[in-house]
């Protein structure tokens, strides 16, 4: 060990206080919000059908569990189709642009104008051509894929020069450098791409339902939300929109800690600040 | 000295990067089981040289002639790096069998070479840790470790020592001198530090910077094994002294 500045107390002691902060702080933000969100409610006897208070979504999430946990279902399987293809898209297509550079300049520019087109302005079109599960899951793959596709393809080329060398000293085949070095070595920077991609194919199944649930279809929490709005069903849509916000914070801290579980023997984003 | 065919010989070879003549007309033969340091400024051309006798460039011109006329075998050659280049997601044993499940040989096969590898360089205990567990020389004796475990005939060392700080390299150096001896080895070590390499060496070529060429060869014929009173002895400032000089003379012919 080398020399260290003086601490103020023990790194494992910070650390753990550090985290208990980290989870105390959110927490009394969101019971400090809540309860003045009540309390306006309250004090300006604003009506339920304008704002419902916190309490009365939270009866309502209850009281339509079975509605709402039937749209849920539906909107998560969605996303994680969608999830699941654009991982699979994304990763396949970015090992074939590494082994293959023409691939590369061919398709990327496409797969840019795939990602910068607004897919609100895409859905309606697929919803025409497509029938409406495929063409809400194509929309949720459209912008979920890019993610992946970006921080693999990077990933794939930021692998140490010399270890390729060393590679190419034992004579290692193609296949072999992918297998053993590349990917491996793209692991972070493509499990950050995945971490983006579940979060935007929730959002590309959401804006996806709303756009089919004006066509009158569907039975996703988007469309639950639309349909609610249109029948003035505050509360429910509150509901449904925490559902849908308890659903993508899910998805966050599941993929993070996937993330976290498959490089935290190695990689310096997985350590813990101590040492 | 001068007795058997070398293992191989660059004869009049020349490579140039772009605008950067970086060898030029170079000759350098190595020989069986000797010891040879390549030394020179940064910038001279060793660590070229050691990469075109690895394969892993070729020159630009002249030629690099093996003992028996053809390039060696895979696995007959091993390289350690000035980085111990080590792969962060693998243990330190997965590093070290690299090598081996390149050329083909089962995870059975490769366990006894692995062992007897990480034995030589004193990490037996330390298999299962991954490289961010240990210290800069431990990582560096992983590195050797994986250039032994195909039994190369030739080990081809880039500065490997560079980073480390002082005790740690003293300590690599006699153990590096040590596997050398026990295994029967020829190593080609490139290096920038006058002690580092009589320390080491049989034989030093002291290179010209830009463009890189042989400007003198000093024998370090001190007697094997080398411990550390050689560090402290008369005989070794003595060695040290002349190829400061040479290394001196080399730089301001170099630079004129």
């Amino acid at each position: 060990m080398s020399v260290e500045p003086p601490r103020m107390e023990e790194p494992r002691e910070r650390s753990r206080r550090d985290t208990a902060l980290r989870i105390a702080l959110p927490v009394a933000v969101l019971a400090l919000c809540v309860l003045a969100w009540d309390l306006a409610v309250r004090l300006t006897e604003t009506p339920a059908y304008k704002v419902p208070g916190p309490g009365l979504v939270f009866a309502t999430l209850v009281s339509d569990w079975t509605i709402l946990s039937a749209s849920l279902l539906v909107t998560l399987t969605t996303t994680f189709e969608a999830l699941g293809l654009a991982v699979a898209g994304g990763v396949a297509l970015a090992i074939l642009f590494s082994q293959s550079r023409l691939v590369e300049y061919s398709l990327y520019p496409y797969a840019v104008i795939l990602q910068v087109t607004p897919v609100v302005a895409i859905a309606p079109l697929l919803l025409i051509y497509l029938p409406q599960p495929a063409a809400v899951l194509a929309c949720a793959w459209i912008v979920a894929f890019f993610p992946v596709l970006a921080n693999t393809t990077l990933g794939l080329s930021s692998v140490d020069r010399n270890l390729v060398d060393l590679f190419a000293l034992y004579g290692a085949s193609r296949a072999k450098v992918l297998l053993h070095l590349r990917l491996p070595a793209a692991l972070p920077a493509m499990l950050a791409g995945v971490r983006i991609a579940g979060g935007l194919s929730l959002i590309g199944a959401v804006v996806a339902e709303i756009a089919a649930g004006s066509a009158g279809a569907g039975s996703g929490l988007a469309y639950r939300i639309a349909e609610s709005g249109y029948r003035l069903m505050i509360p429910r849509m509150f509901a449904a929109l925490l559902l849908l916000s308890l659903a993508g914070i899910a998805i966050f801290f599941a993929l993070s800690l996937l993330s976290h579980l498959v490089l935290r023997r190695w990689h310096e984003s997985a350590l813990s600040p101590e040492r | 000295m001068s007795g058997p065919t070398p293992i191989v010989s660059l004869r009049g070879v020349g490579k140039a990067f772009a605008a950067v003549v970086a060898l030029d007309q170079f000759d350098f033969a190595v020989r069986e089981r000797e010891f040879v340091s390549l030394l020179g400024p940064s910038g001279c051309g060793k660590s070229t040289a050691l990469r075109l006798i690895a394969g892993l460039a070729a020159p630009t011109s002249g030629a690099i002639e093996w003992r028996d006329g053809r390039k060696p075998a895979r696995g007959a050659l091993g390289f350690v790096f000035q980085e111990p280049t080590l792969m962060p997601w693998a243990s330190v044993s997965g590093n070290v069998q690299l090598p081996l499940r390149l050329l083909g040989l089962d995870r059975a096969a490769a366990g006894e070479r692995v062992a007897t590898a990480l034995a030589g360089v004193g990490l037996a205990d330390f298999a299962r840790a991954y490289p961010r567990e240990l210290s800069g020389g431990m990582k560096m004796r992983v590195s050797i470790a994986r250039a032994l475990a195909t039994a190369p005939q030739l080990l081809l060392m880039d500065e490997p020592f560079a980073a480390l700080d002082e005790i740690t390299r003293f300590r690599l150096a006699n153990d590096l001198l040590r596997l050398w001896q026990a295994l029967g080895k020829t190593v080609v070590f490139v290096t920038h530090s006058v002690f580092e390499s009589v320390f080491l060496s049989s034989r030093i070529v002291v290179m010209t910077p830009r463009p890189g060429r042989v400007f003198a060869e000093i024998l370090i014929d001190a007697p094997y094994p080398r411990e550390e009173s050689f560090r402290t002895s008369p005989e070794y400032a003595g060695f040290c002294r002349r190829v400061s000089q040479a290394l001196a003379q080399a730089m301001a012919g170099g630079d004129a």
